[in-house]
């Protein structure tokens, strides 16, 4: 700009940014949300849909032991082999039906041992002063950060012939013989119950400490026996925990491999096991594809409803 | 809710906890124990844990193990802060539904079926792209996938919670967006990203069922050990072992939980402080 300018400045041109900046404006956001979005489309999700490809394939004598759907025939057409065969075998054998129905018995009773035994106990934290609370929470959430595989071991080495439980039930002589607990299926739920407790126990602490005791106390004002009270009052509020926790428990356990593994017995046929053994013992892949995707879909029931609880809980 | 607790709920809780505690409990005990049978109390001894340091197995398991949690751990936290990032502040953006359900479903999803589909697509793309071969990269790339979602849901709760105002102050005063976050909500997150780095370390150093499906020849991370030997059946070195582990992440938990909870106090103090318009002491 020249010093001796009498005449009014002509209004300064827009700015115009570089260009850098301007893209940075409009896709800059993309830089963010594009990294974890790419990431989790790649290995989490597409995952998916090459399992329901190679669940359509048959089984081959190769490496990777399956037949390609899409194949480049003579007269470059291309042939689409779809093998429903794999589907029609999951009905066929009564070992995928089974194990699926077991699977379910299993996690549905293992879910209502956890809430029988999280609700009182989550209760009694949300009832504890704030300090015993922080402490309660703690003694909770530990066993959650500690190994898996090794509790389930810990549990084995108190149930097992020689455990700790036989020897104490022994000595108080409420027993006579020592229990066989291990491989068989109360073990298996005693297991899930001891792996999954603290996934119970939080989300109903977390519902049960926003509980507003001056209901109670209005309903006992009312002539409310406790009883009534919590039937009422408690649980009803308490049901987005309820659902929170069942779901935590039941959804893993269902497919849980580890446990039944350790403590149940050769013949527990939960779906987790049958498609490891599908997939390392018998090697065959697209009928392991196959079982995933349906129990996928089964899945997909009990998945919505946790969604659905879990967003209402975050909005509340 | 303030209300005493009865004797009754009380008696279940402490049984309850001594319930999660006992076996571990028995079995740090049982690892000291000179006698190679459970059932026989052979007198005190570190045996088991001098037999540990000369097993090479189990060392080189431990360390391919560590190598992998921290390596996966990183990577998900940076990638699990960015979704978290994006799902906080960026309201509408294509594929925010996608966003969600992915962050979500591996919460909920078995582990071994999100495994069999990650070896298929391994197997898949080794064949056509002649990459990743299966092994430590492998369980490393399945790991970051699901400790992911674990590091965007602490994340993101932290971040509906920060004062996006802190932020704005900042960029009047001249910082850049990325400045001015990393100056202001930053600070503010960082206890939720230690505490997720941290779980997503114990998450990826305890998977066995993902691990043992995607990982290939050679690669045998701690786990995976232990459940060999663990269904091999008498096994009192597993118990030297898992007692140290029990007892380095507890200790690491409570000192970690300590921690945080001090650094989040003082924060709070400092912010209660500024707000007051005094100087924080």
């Amino acid at each position: 700009m020249t010093v001796a300018d009498s005449r009014p400045a002509p209004p300064p041109a827009p700015y115009r940014r570089p260009r850098f900046a301007r893209w940075m404006e409009r896709h800059g956001k993309w830089l963010i949300i594009g990294p974890p979005l790419a990431y989790l489309l790649v290995f989490f999700l597409i995952p998916f849909l090459f399992a329901l490809k190679i669940s359509f394939a048959d089984l081959a004598l190769r490496v990777p032991p399956f037949s390609d759907i899409l194949t480049v025939g003579a007269n470059e057409h291309i042939r689409v082999a779809l093998n429903f065969a794999n589907y029609r075998y999951l009905f066929t054998d009564d070992i995928y039906v089974l194990s699926y129905l077991y699977s379910l018995r299993t996690a549905f009773f293992s879910t209502l041992i956890c809430l029988l035994v999280g609700y009182p106990m989550a209760y009694a934290i949300a009832r504890a002063s704030k300090s015993a609370q922080n402490i309660l929470l703690m003694v909770i959430i530990v066993p959650f950060w500690t190994s898996f595989l090794l509790r389930v071991y810990a549990l084995e080495g108190i149930i097992q012939e020689h455990g700790m439980l036989n020897w104490v039930l022994l000595h108080l002589g409420l027993i006579h013989r020592p229990l066989m607990l291990m491989q068989t299926t109360p073990a298996v739920y005693l297991g899930i119950v001891y792996s999954y407790l603290p996934y119970m126990v939080l989300p109903l602490f977390a519902t049960l400490e926003k509980l507003d005791a001056s209901l109670l106390e209005a309903a006992a004002d009312l002539g409310s026996p406790p009883w009534r009270a919590f039937l009422d009052v408690t649980l009803p509020l308490s049901m987005p925990g309820v659902i929170a926790g069942s779901m935590l428990v039941f959804i893993p356990a269902i497919g849980e491999f580890v446990i039944p593994s350790i403590l149940g017995g050769p013949n527990n046929l939960m779906i987790g096991r049958v498609l490891w053994d599908e997939f390392f013992s018998n090697r065959d892949w697209p009928v392991a594809a196959a079982v995933s995707i349906v129990f996928l879909v089964f899945l997909a029931g009990p998945i919505a409803i946790y969604q659905h609880y879990n967003v209402k809980q975050l909005e509340s | 809710m303030d209300q005493r607790a009865s004797p009754l709920l009380m008696t279940i809780l402490l049984v309850g906890v001594a319930f999660l505690y006992l076996p571990m409990l028995v079995l740090i005990g049982y690892s000291f124990n000179q006698s190679a049978l459970v059932s026989v109390w052979g007198g005190f001894s570190t045996v088991w844990y001098a037999r540990l340091l000369h097993s090479p197995e189990i060392l080189d398991a431990a360390w391919l193990s560590l190598r992998i949690a921290v390596t996966a751990s990183t990577g998900a936290v940076i990638l699990g802060t960015l979704a978290a990032v994006a799902l906080v502040r960026f309201r509408r953006f294509r594929g925010r539904f996608l966003l969600t359900g992915m962050v979500n479903a591996p919460l909920v999803m078995p582990e071994i079926i999100t495994g069999i589909t990650q070896l298929l697509l391994f197997i898949s793309m080794l064949n056509t792209i002649g990459w990743p071969h299966r092994g430590a990269l492998t369980i490393v790339i399945a790991h970051v996938a699901f400790c992911t979602s674990y590091v965007t849901i602490t994340v993101q709760s932290r971040l509906q919670s920060a004062d996006r105002a802190l932020e704005e102050a900042a960029m009047d005063l001249g910082a850049g967006p990325v400045g001015a976050f990393l100056d202001t909500t930053l600070p503010i997150i960082a206890p939720a990203l230690v505490s997720s780095w941290l779980l997503c370390l114990t998450l990826s150093l305890d998977d066995l069922v993902i691990s043992s499906l995607v990982s290939g020849p050679g690669a045998s991370t701690l786990p995976m050990v232990i459940y060999s030997k663990v269904k091999l059946g008498v096994t009192p070195d597993i118990n030297a072992l898992a007692s140290l582990i029990i007892g380095v992440v507890g200790a690491c938990v409570l000192v970690a939980g300590a921690t945080l909870r001090r650094a989040e106090r003082l924060r709070l103090r400092e912010q209660q402080c500024a707000e007051r318009g005094e100087a924080a002491s």
